[in-house]
């Protein structure tokens, strides 16, 4: 449980240049941190590191949009 | 009896409050009468795609069937227990999708602008759902599905002719439900509220922009031979009645869509508010930027970063932007305006995501305020129509066109 999480968090780190260890209920588009280059990166990130396999269909920007919302949708593929 | 664009006329309208009463009446108590819903469809689509125009109601037969055929086997290829899923079969019926709109959109350039027989109003739009139908099946979201409810997604009526885009996975949630009676009530109020705005858009506004200054605008610059200020004056007003014309409609399809129940995504919010390029294409044609972004962009840069095409993200960011605009403009015609349109929109978004770049790492020395906001602003709006300019056509008419006076 806590791996799948420090690894998003980890992932998004790289993406955004952030740390969302204790915002985890920040939108991530709303405040423009992550667009569609960014999301295609997560995905693959999340397909390398997790064997997570979210095709784009699946990606639904708000179901996608935090990062608490990210790492429950990661744990549902999984 | 007489025969409708839709939303062209007032009594379009009439026949739209009459028929759907009894649909709304149904909705409030709880009931979606299924096959009276049907009933209203086909009578709509006879309106618009019968009497003179019979030759595009068969074209629209025959499409429909071709269609819901080929998502059917697709669906049942896909759903087949160990389907092998195979790349080439998915790109098969992608191609197979696609090739009566490319029909339709090449005959008037290698036929000098005669329209293809098999063309009819809105077959891009019904293209778009059917592609997003067979992608989200490929990838196996689509679980079920039903050819019936499928035809109703692609012949919604109030969607037809130019969209707005709806997917079919949230079409059918609305479609199968019956949303509670509080619900539907806001629904219905948002909706009537749409049309009226729609009215002010497109009765008023695209009126008054489009049919009174934008002729004036017109006869201006053709007697001026060459370049003049009417040039400029007729950017501005084609850019406001494109505007509040495709914006009046969209609420129209909207607003309709909400009082039958069916929450169909809004396709502008605001656009001239942009403040830059990429903002814009979050605000104008919504539902088409979005298609366009999550079936070709992003799919386009899965590929590209899984198969490491580039090395650099921020060029294969920038091919994407380039190629999918590109695509966006051959959509639109096969003719160098629009070709352009789509150009310059994709060098327009590299050059956005370079200048956001730039001023990320050098926030400390470029100003931030209200001011700069305003003047992005105005670089945004006039950018765009300025390539709105390019998109009417008026230039080819203008100096490429035959000679009119």
């Amino acid at each position: 449980m806590d791996d799948v999480k420090e690894t998003v968090l980890s992932i998004l780190n790289d993406l955004t240049g952030e740390d969302f260890s204790t915002r985890l209920d920040e939108n991530l588009y709303d405040s423009a941190l992550l667009d569609s280059m960014g999301t295609v990166q997560l995905l693959l990130d999340l397909q390398d590191k997790l064997g997570v396999n979210a095709p784009i269909s699946e990606f639904n920007r708000s179901e996608w949009d935090t990062p608490s919302k990210i790492i429950a949708k990661v744990e549902e593929l999984k | 009896m007489r025969w409708y664009i839709p939303y062209g006329n007032p009594t379009y309208f009439i026949w739209l409050a009459v028929a759907l009463i009894p649909l709304m009446i149904g909705l409030l108590y709880g009931h979606r009468f299924r096959w009276y819903q049907t009933l209203v469809s086909l009578f709509f689509l006879i309106l618009t795609f019968g009497g003179p125009n019979w030759r595009t109601g068969i074209a629209l037969i025959c499409y429909f069937v071709y269609q819901v055929v080929l998502v059917s086997a697709y669906f049942h290829y896909r759903r087949r227990k160990d389907s092998p899923n195979k790349g080439w079969v998915f790109v098969l019926s992608v191609i197979l999708a696609i090739l009566p709109l490319v029909v339709v959109k090449v005959t008037p350039a290698i036929q000098s602008g005669k329209q293809s027989i098999i063309g009819f109003l809105g077959i891009s739009y019904i293209t778009f759902k059917v592609v997003q139908t067979i992608m989200e099946t490929r990838d196996g979201f689509i679980k079920e599905y039903h050819p019936i409810i499928f035809g109703q997604f692609l012949l919604f009526f109030p969607t037809i002719s130019s969209g707005p885009i709806d997917r079919y996975r949230r079409f059918v949630s609305d479609y199968e439900a019956v949303p509670a009676q509080k619900d539907y009530l806001d629904l219905v109020q948002t909706g009537v509220r749409y049309i009226f705005l729609g009215f002010l858009y497109k009765f008023v506004l695209a009126y008054y922009f489009g049919s009174v200054l934008m002729p004036q605008m017109q006869f201006g610059a053709m007697m001026a031979h060459g370049f003049s200020w009417y040039i400029v004056g007729y950017m501005y007003t084609y850019s406001m009645d494109l505007f509040f014309d495709f914006a009046g409609y969209s609420l129209f399809a909207v607003g309709i869509s909400y009082l039958m129940g069916i929450k169909t995504p809004m396709n502008f919010n605001h656009p001239f508010k942009s403040k830059n390029i990429k903002d814009f294409w979050n605000r104008w044609h919504m539902t088409l930027s979005f298609w366009f972004r999550d079936y070709i962009f992003m799919r386009l840069v899965f590929f590209m970063m899984k198969h490491k095409v580039f090395k650099s993200r921020i060029t294969t960011a920038n091919v994407c932007y380039i190629i999918n605009m590109l695509i966006m403009g051959f959509w639109h015609g096969e003719t160098w305006f629009y070709i352009l349109y789509g150009l310059l929109h994709g060098c327009a978004l590299v050059v956005n995501d370079t200048w956001l770049r730039y001023k990320k790492k050098h926030q400390d020395k470029i100003p931030h305020n209200k001011f700069t906001e305003l003047f992005a602003i105005f670089i945004t709006f006039n950018f765009v129509c300025f390539t709105f300019l390019i998109f009417s056509g008026f230039l080819n008419t203008l100096f490429f066109g035959p000679s009119k006076f």
